[in-house]
């Protein structure tokens, strides 16, 4: 028999180690039996190049597209497609193009922001749940059912309404609103990957590898950092993609309704914003950002279901 | 189920409402400036007229004398005065709420009565075409946020086919059937919006928890004892899929509540969610605290009407 059930160093150690005895000969390390996994999910693969697609646009976009994102030209206000603008222009004359390559890095960097604040804050409510249960644990699971049953969205709307000048005065007006849309939005969605952690743990902490480790003198940061936490990684990271879409949203949420960055930071929200008045004769304008959000939400939103059959060892594919 | 396990799942709404209440006072307390700020420094406002103003509503008062103060007169419905409308907020709230009521409600209803036949079918046959197609559908359909089918949906049934209006309008002068059909024809696209993004997020539930039933033992039994495939679906299956499903129903009524904001706001109706946006914009405190209020108020309820429902549907719980 082929031993390859080491240390559990990556989630889908079992599976590896299932697939290692059918096929002897072939060796797959657990992050390329991931990959060879989430290949066979066909949406989630073609989700992955449109989203990279989306993310080099947005990245690299600017050196190629040099068209600044605020020249002002009322000659050529609200214009279709055409070859000196691609998308258009809006009720300024400025390049649409220009403009939503800018709010992309905006709406992409405040979701996968926000989404390392969620998902820092939840693995370590939900690793300290799990691991000290009694009283700790009921006290931390009360409060992340308090914070379930807060309406999101009216919240967001009433931190953002009373510290938005502060906040700007101190770190400038993009900053200070980039921090505290981040925060705000990581800190009212770590609920759920912190129950999700702490169920894991409560499981994982009785099994016998772990028993080993503790057995073997293992520090409690130890048994947790280099044993359970691992093992526990699958659904995290399948909660952290879904977490970056939904941040996505409730950012271009704010930005529509006008409490989000200022009306010269031009995000995909706020452009959708702009271009509702002008449905009926610049229709170019509210379909391209509308359809950037769409398109980036879906396909990370696929990814997510492909890693979550990918990363799920007990699912045969 | 015991009527002691409801009075204590009742008890259980004190808790919260605090902890809640708590929260939103302590986000408004750290806020900075005071909610008097341009009264007291309006020149044309004497200072010791400003100060009675502040010793009047308390705002010298330490933290915990304010929030007890806030606290009680939120119970008691005292919710302040509106400086924007010049009206009482909690008559204010209570001429806008109806509407949201109704608007929210009607999508529900639309969401489940999507969801329901497409998740079922779905959960009996999984991996078919269909389901395939029913799951990527869903998918594209809590993918669109709100604000976006919104203008869709404006873009093509106002501009392009002109069949439906796209702001809602409190004073229809009509009488009789008219009346009616004119408030349903305006209803029709923010009902759709909020309906929609619901009804494909249920899909998924219902599906899998049809799916989860489908295997048990006691459809197989019914199988077996030659009852029809439609019969057992129905009576035997779905009965029980749904019992996780009403839940969830009644616990994503946070997400429904902000996707009522943003529908409001996108077709004007004047509910309770374009009130509070209308509010942030002009700096009108009191009614931006009640409205939050409200919806907290409105999601603890519904948390209850849930726990209670999936006690009364499944009798095993209230014994735990």
């Amino acid at each position: 028999m082929t031993v390859t059930q080491s240390a559990p160093t990556g989630v889908p150690a079992p599976a590896a180690a299932a697939t290692a005895t059918t096929r002897k000969k072939q060796h797959f390390s657990p992050w390329q039996e991931v990959w060879r996994r989430f290949r066979r999910h066909r949406l989630a693969l073609a989700s992955s190049i449109v989203l990279g697609l989306i993310i080099v646009t947005v990245v690299f976009g600017p050196l190629v597209w040099t068209v600044p994102i605020n020249e002002i030209d009322f000659a050529a206000k609200l214009q279709g497609p055409s070859w000196a603008h691609p998308l258009g222009t809006d009720d300024l004359g400025q390049d649409v193009l220009a403009r939503m390559i800018y709010g992309g890095r905006i709406s992409l960097a405040v979701g996968l922001a926000a989404m390392v604040v969620a998902i820092f804050v939840g693995v370590l409510v939900g690793a300290i749940a799990g691991m000290a249960s009694g009283k700790v644990d009921a006290a931390l699971m009360w409060l992340s059912d308090l914070f379930l049953s807060l309406p999101t969205l009216p919240l967001l709307l009433l931190i953002i309404y009373l510290f938005r000048d502060s906040l700007k005065a101190v770190f400038g007006v993009e900053g200070g609103i980039f921090i505290m849309i981040v925060v705000v939005i990581g800190g009212l969605r770590w609920m759920p990957a912190a129950r999700l952690v702490r169920a894991q743990f409560l499981s994982l902490r009785e099994k016998e590898f772990v028993e080993a480790a503790r057995a073997l003198g293992a520090s409690r940061t130890r048994q947790v950092v280099q044993h359970i936490l691992p093992n526990a990684l699958g659904p995290v990271i399948v909660a952290a993609t879904i977490d970056v879409a939904a941040a996505i949203i409730q950012e271009s949420t704010l930005s529509f309704l006008g409490l989000g960055f200022p009306p010269d930071i031009p995000t995909w929200g706020r452009l959708l914003a702009d271009a509702k008045d002008y449905l009926d004769i610049a229709p170019h304008w509210a379909l391209a950002s509308g359809a950037a959000i769409f398109l980036t939400v879906l396909s990370i939103n696929f990814i997510g279901d492909g890693l979550r059959d990918a990363l799920d060892p007990r699912r045969v594919i | 189920m015991s009527r002691q396990w409801i009075l204590r799942r009742i008890l259980l709404v004190i808790p919260a409402m605090l902890g809640i209440s708590v929260l939103l006072y302590t986000v408004l307390a750290l806020a900075p400036g005071d909610p008097f700020s341009e009264l007291a420094q309006n020149p044309a406002v004497p200072p010791e007229v400003a100060a009675a103003l502040r010793a009047k509503f308390g705002l010298d008062d330490p933290v915990w004398v304010r929030y007890g103060h806030w606290f009680t007169s939120m119970m008691r419905g005292d919710w302040g005065f509106s400086f924007v409308s010049r009206m009482d907020v909690d008559t204010l709230i209570l001429q806008r709420l109806p509407t949201t009521l109704i608007v929210i409600g009607a999508a529900q209803l639309m969401a489940i009565l999507v969801a329901l036949p497409v998740g079922v079918l779905a959960g009996i046959r999984p991996y078919s075409v269909f389901d395939q197609i029913a799951n990527t559908l869903a998918f594209i359909g809590f993918s669109l946020p709100t604000f976006f089918t919104g203008l869709l949906l404006i873009l093509v049934f106002s501009i392009q086919l002109d069949w439906l209006p796209f702001v809602y309008r409190a004073d229809i002068n009509a009488t009789g059937w008219k009346f009616y059909w004119e408030h349903i024809r305006q209803s029709i696209m923010p009902v759709m919006v909020l309906g929609l993004f619901q009804g494909a997020s249920l899909v998924r539930y219902v599906r899998s928890s049809v799916l989860d039933v489908v295997k048990l033992d006691y459809v197989i039994t019914a199988r077996s004892k030659g009852i029809g495939e439609r019969k057992v679906v129905t009576k035997h299956v779905v009965r029980n899929a749904l019992i996780p499903v009403v839940t969830l129903v009644m616990l994503q009524m946070p997400v429904v509540f902000g996707g009522a904001i943003v529908t409001e706001q996108i077709f004007r109706v004047p509910g309770i969610g374009s009130l509070l946006i209308s509010a942030m914009l002009a700096n009108d405190t009191p009614v931006v605290m009640a409205v939050t209020f409200v919806f907290s108020c409105l999601v603890v309820l519904c948390n209850l009407i849930a726990d209670v429902l999936y006690a009364w549907l499944d009798p095993r719980i209230s014994y735990r």
